[in-house]
């Protein structure tokens, strides 16, 4: 008997892959994806399995992307979400685990503010987690998503030039996918100005604090997201400013290769981080990004809760 | 009736007064009587200590007792309990309890407490500022009247230059040393370990080496500029202890601690545990430059003394999301075991400079009795037994919180007996 394609009981960052694992995740995703095309969206794969999405977090695109890939599994699952239960009362994640625990759920998918948060579920639970991102540490499934569509379009990640710009300090998505991109062989550069840029990551990547040097060249450009808070927090002194020095303008796009693909995690401030002309171009990859979030999920979950007995 | 107490066959090392031989202890009345190559009983309770190290006793200028307000946390009693079974026969409780020891009363209640239920000599520092709110000074000469042998606002920086040097104006009419806990708040804000390429790729905000090093840089300053005497809390950079390097050379009156966990462990451990909030701590563990800067510091003596900072936590403050969980971990049942086998018997410093480190120089730096064995001291011993092995089991420890990084860990050496004022206060196997 071989070793399993993919040998972990959670998926808690990409970290800890090999890309051999990062390699199972996409192709099971790339042979699942077929399903959503069909009239009827829907498999028995994960029947009599029960999934828990508990979302700390608002996150309207990522939640719904996990329950439809449930449904279309046929999994039981239930979405808890902050306004709605006890967590708001107090109750600590471990209570709320451990009530959740009683259900015995298969898996539970958890979104958090913590960095850390799903080891510590992982700690404490029996279930498997599924990290759903976790404070600034990782978003593993966003990294999995913007991998399959680079190489849907792409027809590999090895040896693509990849830029990643924008407030890589707070950003999880932007950890995953330097992991994941490092691991299957790309080249990334990481772009932000350098009060964004976290202390140290220079040790897993090249960093520049010019766009135009990051996006020379590039096959892809993934732009992270300047949050609200982060516009007052002192980090740079103006919007305006910011969009002119850090901004993906349609400019600075030309450096890029000819076929150069925009990736974003979304939502968009248009003329922050991204000029209005750039979002709506025809670099854009977002409808497939929807599509590959929910194909990528059901992967997961296929691999973690059905992979083993099906394989 | 007197008490005598007679410790016979020991290897005796004293290195106040330059001590290594093969010499008979002998405590009458909570005072060292006799320390000659034999001794004889004359009816004292005789104790076979033949294969074991005796030193004078270990003082631990960093814990924190929790006693009054935190009693869930720990006690007096169970504290001084496990300070006892860590060979240690004093310690130092710092002022960060509810209330915070900001004034005569609570000193004194504190030693009331003590001396019912201590099982070792406890000995009171006082807060710096009321309430350590770092604004207003607290009453130093009532304190130091009380039984408070120095002032701090641990768990705090005082965040203010000119507080600071009014601290440490004042402190010299009471002849009291002002410890600071260097941070400059303003950067560590917000954050759970160490800043750099572990925080960035565990996602957890980090605090840089620099807030510490520059308070400490400024305390050095504002000691050399008052003539106060400062001691600076749980170095934990190498910078820092370089700045108390550089003090030192130009005469400042500055002093340093560091902790085991500091000088045995670093911020990868934060990674390598996933998140686990056992290492987490204030200062946090730091890059292996800083643990390197720390050990050599204990070695050319810009670090004075080692300190556990032992900070009981209950279960509920630790079992919770790494951001979330308290600072700190206890130290006072591990630390003289860690010494032994990680820095004396790893050949990094000598058993002498560890005696040194652990009862010589903290007894200096506060003007506390012991860390002699001189005729007519403090009768508080401690002895050593160097081949004990054992694994550090949480479980077991006397104190009342558990929340250490070094569970499990296997060492080599060990307390055997911890004596003070002449009586055993623990004992192994006793
Ligand atoms: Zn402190």
């Amino acid at each position: 008997m071989t070793a399993p394609a993919y040998p972990h009981r959670h998926l808690l960052g990409i970290e800890p892959l090999e890309a051999s694992h990062i390699q199972a995740v996409l192709d099971t995703a790339e042979a699942l994806r077929e399903v959503l095309d069909r009239p009827i969206k829907k498999v028995p794969a994960l029947r009599g399995k029960t999934v828990v999405n508990l979302f700390y977090e608002a996150s309207t695109r990522t939640r719904a992307s996990f329950e439809i890939a449930e449904k279309v599994l046929s999994a039981d699952s239930l979405s808890i979400a902050t306004s709605t239960s006890s967590v708001q009362k107090g109750e600590t994640l471990l209570d709320t685990a451990k009530n959740l625990e009683a259900m015995n759920p298969d898996m539970i998918v958890l979104r958090h503010s913590a960095s850390g948060a799903a080891h510590f579920l992982a700690r404490h639970c029996r279930s498997a987690i599924v990290n759903a991102g976790d404070g600034a540490h990782e978003h593993p499934t966003q990294a999995l998503l913007d991998a399959l569509t680079l190489r849907q379009r792409k027809g590999r990640l090895e040896g693509l030039r990849v830029a990643i710009v924008g407030d890589v300090l707070h950003s999880r998505v932007a950890r995953s996918n330097l992991w994941l991109l490092t691991k299957m062989g790309a080249k990334v550069t990481l772009c932000a100005p350098p009060t964004l840029m976290p202390p140290g990551i220079e040790t897993l990547a090249p960093t520049t604090s010019r766009i135009e040097e990051a996006v020379e060249g590039a096959d892809a450009i993934m732009m992270l997201r300047i949050q609200q808070e982060r516009m007052t927090g002192g980090y740079f002194p103006t919007l305006r400013e910011y969009h002119a020095r850090f901004g993906l303008t349609e400019e600075r796009v030309r450096l890029a290769k000819k076929d150069v693909l925009i990736l974003h995690p979304g939502p968009m401030n248009r003329g922050v981080e991204i000029a209005s002309e750039v979002a709506d171009g025809p670099y854009s990859v977002i409808l497939d990004q929807v599509t590959n979030g929910v194909a990528v999920r059901m992967a997961v979950l296929y691999l973690l809760l059905g992979g083993a007995e099906a394989a | 009736m007197t008490d005598r107490l007679l410790l016979k066959g020991g290897r005796v090392i004293d290195p106040g007064r330059s001590v290594d031989a093969d010499l008979d202890l002998l405590l009458v009345d909570g005072e060292v009587a006799e320390l000659e190559t034999r001794v004889a009983a004359r009816g004292a309770e005789v104790i076979d200590v033949s294969g074991l190290v005796v030193c004078p006793g270990f003082i631990d200028l960093h814990t924190h007792l929790r006693q009054p307000g935190r009693e869930d946390k720990e006690t007096i009693a169970t504290g001084t309990r496990a300070a006892a079974a860590g060979g240690f026969t004093a310690v130092c409780a710092m002022p960060n309890t509810e209330p915070v020891n900001d004034q005569a009363g609570i000193t004194r209640a504190i030693l009331e407490a003590a001396a019912r239920e201590g099982a070792v000599r406890v000995w009171p520092i006082g807060a710096i500022t009321r309430g350590s709110k770092g604004e207003e000074l607290a009453e130093y000469g009532d304190m130091r009247e009380a039984g408070c042998v120095a002032v701090s606002d641990d768990g705090r920086p005082v965040a203010s230059a000119r507080m600071m040097r009014r601290a440490l104006e004042y402190a010299k009419g009471f002849d009291l040393t002002v410890i600071d806990h260097c941070e400059e708040p303003t950067l560590a804000q917000g954050a759970s370990m160490n800043e750099g390429a572990v925080a960035t790729m565990l996602g957890l905000r980090g605090a840089p080496g620099a807030g510490e090093a520059i308070m400490v840089e400024r305390d050095v300053l504002l000691a050399e500029l008052t003539g106060g005497k400062l001691h600076i809390a749980h170095a934990s950079t190498a910078a820092s202890v370089d700045a108390v390097r550089r003090g030192k050379a130009r005469g400042v009156r500055v002093t340093a601690e560091a902790t085991p966990q500091h000088l045995l462990l670093t911020d990868e451990l934060v990674r390598t545990s996933e998140y686990d909030t056992s290492t987490k701590m204030n200062p946090p563990l730091r890059a292996e430059e800083d643990r390197q800067g720390l050990i050599q510091g204990l070695r050319d003596g810009a670090v004075d003394c080692i300190a556990t900072d032992h900070a009981p936590h209950t279960v509920d403050d630790k079992k919770v999301e790494y951001d979330a969980a308290a600072f700190g971990v206890v130290g006072l049942e591990t630390a003289v075991a860690l010494c032994l086998d990680r820095l004396v018997a790893a050949g990094l410093i000598s058993l002498g400079r560890l005696i040194e480190l652990l009862s010589t120089r903290p007894a200096a730096i506060l003007g506390l009795p012991g860390g002699t064995l001189a005729p007519g001291a403090a009768a508080d011993v401690t002895v050593l037994d160097l081949s004990r092995r054992h694994k550090v089991d949480p479980a077991r420890f006397h104190s009342k919180s558990r929340n250490t990084p070094f569970g499990g860990w296997t060492l080599k050496g060990a307390p055997a007996l911890t004596i003070v004022g002449g009586r055993v206060a623990w004992g192994h196997g006793r």
